[in-house]
C-alpha cells in the first residue's frame, strides 16, 4: 500500500489531524516525564539500608523525670531485651537508616585546622553489639576494640577536647570520597579537631535522611549510648515471621524492668523504612494513574475522531471496495493514517519531553531524562493508536461495496 | 434564542450519547485533577495569620566563622541563645519573642490521667499577644515571669480537657517533667497552618499544647525539638548553653510599618557590626529580616511534590481540551448538513457560531459538576494519606467558584476553534452534496 494517498487524505482534514497529532505529542511529553520519575522514585524506595532489615525492631523509651542512672538502666534493659525468646541480638544506637524523626551529621575533615570539612557524613553512636546486631557488614579491618568504648557520660563529662582520639568505622563510599584509591584502614581523619583513626571499613550504611548528602557517608564512633540521651534500642530477631510476638514480649520485658517509664514508640525497623519512603510511594501511584488515565483520554480522542472520518468516508470507501480494493486495504488504509499520525506526534513529543525535563531540571534538580525512555514512549504510544484506531477501521473495513452504488 | 440553542444541544446530545458522554467525562477528569491539585496547592500555600502577616518579621543574623563564609550566602536561620536574648533585653521593636519548640512528660495534679509525652513551646511573654492567641481563661505570663523564671504555663484547650475535664484550670498545677507548673492561662484552639513561627517541628500537624517561659524551660533542662547547628571549631557538649556556638532559636518581631522595619533592620546591621567589634562575630554584618510570607515562600514550605502535581494536572488538563476541541470538531463537522440546510434558510454565520457555543458550554457545564464531584472524591482521597497536611484538603468558596469559571472558560475554548470550523460550512456546497 502507498503511503501518498493516505497522505493526501489527511490534508483535507488539516485541522482534525493536527489535533490528533498535538494530542499525541503532549501525552507523549508528560507521559515520558512521569514515566521517568516513577524510575526515579522506584530507585529512591529500592535503595539499600546496609542493615538487617527485615530482622530488626525498635524500641523509643523516655523516662518520667530526671533519671539518675540511665547508663546502668540501658545495661539492666539491654539483658532484658537478650532474654527475651526468638531475640539475638539487642543494641542501643542514636539513629537508624531511613528515619524521619532525626539524624546527627558532622563534617569530617583530613586536616586537624581545616576551614571546611572535606565531607558531612551521618555519625553512628555503636556499642560492643551494634554491628553484629544491626547486621553491617565490614569489608576491610576490624570490629571496635572492648578498650576503644566509651560511655556517653564519660564524653559528656570531659572538658574541652584535649588530647581526645579515638577509633572509627567509616563506609566504604566515605572512605573512597577521603581517600581515592588508597586503603583507607589505618588512616587518620578528623572530627573537629579531634583525631579518629579509621579500624574498619563497612560495605554500607544509609543516612537517616539521604537527602542531606552523599545517601551513604555514615561512620560510627565506639560510644555506648543510654536509651534516655536519644538512645533507642534495636533488636534482631532470629525468625522475622514471629517479629510481632517478639516485639510485644520485649515491651513487656521492658516494663518489667522498670515500669515508670513511657513507651514512646515500638515497631518492626521495615515500618519505619516504608513511613520515610511513604510520600515517594504516593508519587509513584499518583504518576502512574495519572499516565494511565492520560492515555486511556488519548485513546477515546483517537477512537472519536477515527470514527467521523470513516462515517464521512463512507461513500469513498464504499467506490474504493467496488473498484476491487480488499477490506484488508481497507483496514490498512487506516492503520497507516493512525501509525503516520502517531509518528509525528512522538517526534513532536519528544522534543517537548526534552523541554520539560529541562524545566523539571532547573525546578526540582532532577537528572536529565535518560535516553532509554524515548522507545518505550514510542513503542507505548504506537501500541496505543493502533488499538485505538482498530475499531473504527474494522468498521470501515465492514463498509459493503454497494454503498457505492446508493445516492448519499 | 439561547432557549432554543439550548434545546438543539440537548437535542444533539441525546443522538451522541457515547461521544457526549466521553466530552463530558473528559472534561471531568481534567478539571477534577486540576481543582484537586489546585485545591491542595491553595490550601498549603494560605496565609496562616491573614491580616498581621505583613507585620510579623522573622531575624536571622550571621554568628558563624569567617573561614566558611561564602559572601551573600544566606545566614542560619535561626539564632544562638546568646543573640536572641541579647535582642530581646534591647526590646527595639513593638513587640518580640524568642522561642523554640520543646516537649516533655506531663502528669496531672491528682495522677488520674497516666503520664504522657507532650509537645511543648518554649517562649517569652510577648508571645500571645503577637501570634493574636485567644485565650479561653486566664492570660499569658508576664516579662516578670521570663525574667524570674516563673514556674507558670499556658495551656491548649485540648490538654485542659484531658486534664482538667474542661473545667477553667487558671491557678492549678500540672507537672511538667516533674516540676509544678502554676497554670496562668487556658487558650482556644489555635492552630495557625502552616506553623509559620518553627517551621521545624511539624509544618502542617506539629500542633503544641504547653507553653511556658523559656527561662524557665532552660532552668528545668527541658529537652528541645527542632533543629540545631553548632559550628564552633571544637564539638560542644552543651549545645544549649548561653555562649554555645549553635543556632537554635526562632525570633521573631513585630513591627508597624515599613519605616519601623527598616529602622529595624539597621539595628541588626548594628548589633551585628558591635558583635564583630567584640570579637564575637567574625563575618561583614549579614542580616535577614523576613515578612511571614515571604518566610514561608523562602523556606519553600508548599512542598516540591505539591508543585509537581500541580504541574501535572494542568498539563492533564491541556490534552483533555486537546481531546474535546477534537470530538467537539467531528461532531460539529459530522452535522455539516444540518448547519448547511440552516444557513441556506438564513440562519447568519453568527447564530451557527453561538449555536455552537452554547452547544460546547452546556459540555462545559456538565463537565464542571462531574469534575466538582471528581475534585471532592479526590481530596477525599487526599485526606486518606498520611501526609502531614492531609486534614487540610478541604475545598473552599473560592475554589468552588474557581471550578466552574474554569470548567466554562475551557469548554468555551475548546468550542471556539469547532465552532468557528462549523460557521465557515457554505451552505450551497452542503446541499449539493446531500
Amino acid at each position: 500500500m502507498h503511503v501518498h494517498p493516505i497522505v493526501s487524505s489527511l490534508r483535507r482534514h488539516r485541522t482534525a489531524a493536527l489535533l490528533i497529532v498535538l494530542e499525541i505529542a503532549l501525552t507523549c511529553a508528560i507521559v515520558c516525564n512521569a514515566l521517568f520519575l516513577i524510575g526515579e522514585r522506584i530507585d529512591a524506595v529500592r535503595r539499600p539500608s546496609g542493615i538487617a532489615e527485615r530482622e530488626l525492631l525498635q524500641i523509643r523509651l523516655s523516662g518520667i523525670g530526671p533519671q539518675t542512672d540511665a547508663g546502668a538502666r540501658t545495661r539492666e534493659d539491654l539483658a532484658a531485651l537478650r532474654a527475651v525468646p526468638g531475640v539475638v541480638g539487642a543494641t542501643v544506637t542514636n539513629q537508624l537508616p531511613f528515619y524521619r524523626f532525626s539524624s546527627s551529621n558532622s563534617g569530617v575533615s583530613l586536616t586537624a585546622d581545616q576551614a571546611q570539612p572535606t565531607l558531612h557524613a551521618a555519625r553512628y553512636h555503636a556499642d560492643e553489639t551494634t554491628i553484629a546486631t544491626l547486621g553491617i557488614r565490614l569489608v576491610a579491618g576490624r570490629d571496635f576494640l572492648p578498650d576503644e568504648y566509651m560511655d556517653v557520660a564519660e564524653v559528656e563529662a570531659l572538658d574541652g577536647s584535649e588530647g581526645m582520639r579515638g577509633a572509627t568505622i567509616v563506609t566504604a563510599s566515605m572512605a573512597e570520597r577521603l581517600f581515592p584509591g588508597e586503603q583507607a584502614v589505618g588512616r587518620t581523619v578528623y572530627f573537629g579537631p579531634i583525631p579518629l583513626t579509621i579500624v574498619g571499613i563497612a560495605e554500607s550504611l544509609a543516612r537517616p535522611s539521604p537527602s542531606d548528602g552523599e545517601g551513604t557517608f555514615s561512620f560510627l564512633l565506639p560510644i555506648r549510648l543510654h536509651y534516655n540521651n536519644g538512645g533507642t534500642y534495636l533488636i534482631r530477631v532470629s525468625d522475622p515471621a514471629r517479629r510481632d510476638a517478639v516485639l510485644a514480649a520485649a515491651v513487656a520485658a521492658l516494663e518489667a524492668v522498670d515500669p515508670d517509664r513511657l513507651i514512646l514508640a515500638h515497631s518492626a525497623y521495615e515500618a519505619i523504612r516504608a513511613d520515610y519512603f511513604r510520600n515517594d510511594r504516593e508519587m509513584i501511584g499518583l504518576l502512574s494513574t495519572v499516565s494511565i488515565v492520560l492515555l486511556v483520554v488519548t485513546a477515546f480522542g483517537i477512537v472519536g475522531l477515527a470514527s467521523f472520518w470513516v462515517q464521512q468516508r463512507t461513500r469513498q470507501i464504499g467506490v474504493r471496495r467496488a473498484l476491487g480494493a480488499t477490506r484488508a486495504q481497507i483496514l490498512r488504509h487506516f492503520q497507516i493514517e493512525n501509525f503516520l499520525l502517531t509518528s509525528t506526534g512522538i517526534v513532536l513529543g519528544m522534543a517537548l519531553a526534552y523541554a520539560l525535563n529541562q524545566l523539571m531540571m532547573g525546578r526540582y534538580e532532577l537528572p536529565r531524562l535518560p535516553l532509554a525512555y524515548l522507545p518505550v514512549c514510542t513503542v507505548l504510544l504506537w501500541a496505543l493508536g493502533q488499538a485505538a484506531v482498530l475499531w473504527p477501521a474494522l468498521r470501515a473495513a465492514a463498509i459493503s461495496p454497494a454503498i457505492a452504488t446508493r445516492a448519499a | 434564542m439561547l432557549g432554543y440553542y439550548l434545546t438543539l444541544a440537548l437535542r444533539s446530545f441525546r443522538r451522541n450519547r457515547v461521544l457526549t458522554a466521553l466530552m463530558v467525562l473528559t472534561l471531568a477528569l481534567g478539571i477534577g485533577a486540576c481543582m484537586t491539585t489546585l485545591t491542595v496547592f491553595h490550601v498549603l500555600s494560605g496565609d496562616p495569620i491573614p491580616g498581621k502577616s505583613d507585620r510579623l518579621f522573622h531575624v536571622q543574623l550571621d554568628p558563624e566563622p569567617l573561614a566558611t563564609y561564602v559572601p551573600g550566602a544566606e545566614p542560619d536561620s535561626q539564632l544562638t541563645r546568646f543573640d536572641a536574648e541579647a535582642l530581646l533585653r534591647d526590646r527595639h521593636a513593638t513587640r518580640q519573642v524568642m522561642m523554640t519548640g520543646g516537649g516533655g512528660i506531663i502528669e496531672a495534679e491528682d495522677g488520674a490521667v497516666r503520664p504522657f509525652l507532650e509537645s511543648m513551646r518554649y517562649t517569652s511573654a510577648d508571645f500571645f499577644a503577637m501570634f493574636d492567641v485567644p485565650f479561653l481563661h486566664g492570660q499569658g505570663w508576664t516579662a516578670q515571669d521570663d525574667a524570674g523564671r516563673g514556674r507558670v504555663a499556658v495551656i491548649g484547650r485540648t490538654l485542659n480537657d484531658k486534664l482538667f475535664g474542661g473545667a477553667d484550670s487558671v491557678g492549678r498545677q500540672v507537672r511538667v517533667d516533674g516540676t509544678a507548673l502554676r497554670i496562668v492561662g487556658v487558650i482556644d484552639d489555635w492552630l495557625p497552618r502552616p506553623k509559620f513561627y518553627d517551621l521545624n517541628t511539624g509544618r502542617f500537624d506539629g500542633q503544641e499544647h504547653l507553653f511556658l517561659p523559656f527561662s524557665t524551660a532552660i532552668d528545668l533542662k527541658m529537652g528541645t525539638s527542632g533543629s540545631s547547628n553548632c559550628f564552633g571549631g571544637a564539638p560542644t557538649n552543651d549545645s544549649r548553653a548561653l555562649n554555645a556556638p549553635c543556632t537554635w532559636i526562632q525570633y521573631w518581631v513585630e513591627l508597624e510599618d515599613p519605616a519601623q522595619a527598616d529602622a529595624f533592620k539597621a539595628y541588626l546591621a548594628n548589633y551585628s557590626a558591635q558583635q564583630k567589634a567584640a570579637g564575637r562575630f567574625e563575618r561583614p554584618a549579614n542580616v535577614r529580616l523576613r515578612s511571614v510570607m515571604d518566610w514561608l515562600d523562602h523556606r519553600k514550605v508548599v512542598p516540591g511534590d505539591v508543585r509537581l502535581q500541580l504541574w501535572l494536572a494542568l498539563g492533564f488538563l491541556l490534552v483533555c481540551l486537546v481531546n474535546t476541541v477534537g470530538l467537539l470538531l467531528a461532531k460539529f463537522l459530522r452535522r455539516g448538513g444540518e448547519i448547511g440546510v440552516r444557513r441556506a434558510l438564513g440562519a447568519a454565520r453568527r447564530d451557527v457560531f453561538v449555536q455552537a457555543i452554547v452547544e460546547s458550554g452546556t459540555v462545559g457545564i456538565a463537565g464542571g459538576l462531574l469534575g466538582l464531584g471528581l475534585a471532592q472524591a479526590g481530596l477525599w482521597a487526599v485526606r486518606q494519606r498520611p501526609t502531614d497536611y492531609a486534614a487540610l484538603a478541604h475545598l473552599d468558596g473560592a475554589m468552588l467558584l474557581l471550578t466552574f469559571v474554569l470548567a466554562l472558560v475551557t469548554s468555551i475554548a475548546a468550542g471556539l476553534l469547532p465552532a468557528w470550523r462549523s460557521m465557515q460550512i457554505a451552505p450551497a456546497l452542503q446541499l449539493k452534496s446531500q
